[in-house]
């Protein structure tokens, strides 16, 4: 199939993430199957045994009868990983992005969750002012575009925290945010999840940065081998916690930590947390610049 | 930890009453949706809930559902939301309704332990999330109002085997989420020793 004009290309990224947002909603991924099913063996408490005891069951059902897995269909988030020779201009990306949310809503139907900030008045098919929301990272010497959606669920999404530590705070001082942030919010945030940690860059950044973090794969590591091991400290220390699966005890209150980190002003030790919950839904899709989309569930 | 089957709405108050914190229950009967917008109308702007919630049991949800005629609608995807937004209406629950269970993710705050023991009501743990497997207990949607403020109406759901629950906060003064957050807490002394 040749692509002739930006409109074809345009709808084929329309048409990927209609398809996106819905089996995202439906179909986790095997590497979070994996991580809960493995939850699942460490966990001893008789509570946190029933709960992931029905979380297990409860995807199979999502499996069987093709439903959501959660209901909250969430905040509509994508990640763009757009290459410099991709022959269709961001504006377009978004349009597209958005269209096919709204779309995807209304076909399927989806619970529309988007309000406006004040008002509160729903503003339609999951979409809105700045809604959907992307991240955006261009490549060099590529010309393909790589999208990821990210429903994120509100239950979690409120378990969100910033700190600006100070450069006498140290690594210690993020580790205590940490902590302190995940014991706050107890079973709210639909634990056992993915917790994202940003650090460094700047405010914002560093919450950007924790959005980044849970939508990676799960479990995998940062290159950078300290922060790596910064991740699997803060795993264990967190699954100390005794906080357990939705909040009610037991030996699993996370899955798996992720931290992502921008260098920093030398007076500045920014640390924000963004919680995914057990549920943490994701799928890409791999679009050419000839308009051709391979799907994947594990990126 | 004993495992219990409850119905509601409940006439006996032996049947909140033998219930403790940590017990596993399974609920038949029936279940009054309810989130944030509709307990507001009912509380902060006075309007009367036009539904009977004596001895009912609430359940925090905003569902998908598919209309399929006035008034009439079918579940699509149920599932349930975080309960601690709305631990401020646990009170006038019991008074002004005769609420004698609420159920949720997530949990209450220590606040909501003392209204609970003073009315006998109880808070169940569901796991948030596990929506594909609570839609398939629900049998139907018997009773929909106040639809706009759709999808945060009151609800009236028929369900058959409703679980498994997890008694969060008991009409005894136990709450889970209590213990579980002071444990917690002692541990975090120990954990930021070893930082």
């Amino acid at each position: 199939m040749s692509i002739e004009t930006t409109t074809d290309l345009q709808h084929a990224v329309e048409d990927a993430a209609a398809y996106l947002y819905v089996w995202s909603l439906k179909d986790i991924p095997q590497d979070l199957r994996d991580a809960l099913a493995d939850a699942a063996k460490r966990e001893t408490s008789v509570t946190g045994q029933r709960v992931l005891g029905t979380i297990l069951k409860n995807v199979e059902v999502a499996d069987e009868t093709k439903n959501l897995v959660c209901q909250d269909t969430g905040i509509a988030v994508y990640t763009c990983r757009v290459g410099e020779h991709f022959p269709l201009h961001p504006t377009r990306i978004y349009e597209a992005l958005r269209d096919g949310t709204a779309r995807a809503t209304l076909e399927h139907p989806l619970r529309s969750n988007t309000v406006h900030t004040l008002t509160r008045e729903n503003t339609g098919p999951n979409i809105g002012h700045r809604v959907p929301i992307v991240h955006w990272e261009f490549i060099p010497d590529w010309d393909g575009l790589d999208v990821k959606c990210v429903p994120k669920g509100s239950g979690s999404e409120n378990m969100s925290f910033l700190k600006m530590c100070v450069p006498a705070d140290g690594v210690r001082g993020i580790k205590e945010f940490v902590l302190d942030s995940i014991v706050g919010a107890g079973g709210k945030p639909c634990p056992p999840g993915i917790v994202g940690v940003g650090i460094g860059g700047s405010a914002d950044y560093a919450m950007y940065l924790a959005k980044e973090a849970i939508a990676r794969p799960v479990g995998t590591r940062n290159e950078d081998p300290l922060v790596a091991q910064l991740e699997e400290e803060l795993a264990d220390l967190l699954n100390e916690t005794g906080i357990g699966p939705m909040g009610l005890g037991g030996d699993v209150t996370v899955l798996h930590v992720h931290v992502e980190h921008a260098d920093t002003h030398m007076t500045l030790n920014p640390v924000a947390v963004n919680y995914q919950c057990w549920a943490a839904r994701r799928a890409t899709a791999h679009i050419a610049a000839d308009g051709s989309v391979a799907y994947d569930r594990e990126a | 930890m004993a495992k219990h089957e409850v119905t509601f709405p409940v006439t006996d108050e032996r049947e909140i009453a033998k219930l403790r914190a940590g017990d596993e229950v399974v609920v038949q009967g029936h279940v009054i949706g309810i989130r944030d917008r509709t307990q507001i109308r009912m509380f902060d702007q006075g309007q009367r809930a036009p539904m009977d919630l004596t001895g009912a049991f609430l359940l925090h949800t905003a569902p998908n559902v598919r209309q399929v005629g006035e008034g009439r609608y079918e579940p699509l995807c149920i599932g349930t939301t975080t309960s601690a937004r709305m631990v401020r209406f646990t009170e006038p629950l019991a008074i002004e309704y005769g609420v004698r269970a609420v159920c949720g993710k997530g949990g209450f705050p220590d606040e909501a332990i003392e209204p609970m023991q003073k009315h006998g009501m109880v808070y169940f743990a569901i796991v948030g999330g596990a929506a594909a497997l609570e839609t398939t207990q629900i049998e139907a949607i018997e009773e929909v109002a106040w639809e706009d403020l759709m999808p945060e109406c009151l609800w009236r759901f028929r369900v058959k085997d409703f679980g498994p629950l997890t008694v969060g906060i008991d009409a005894h003064g136990n709450s889970l989420y209590h213990d579980v957050q002071s444990a917690a807490r002692k541990k975090l002394e120990e954990l930021y020793a070893r930082l």
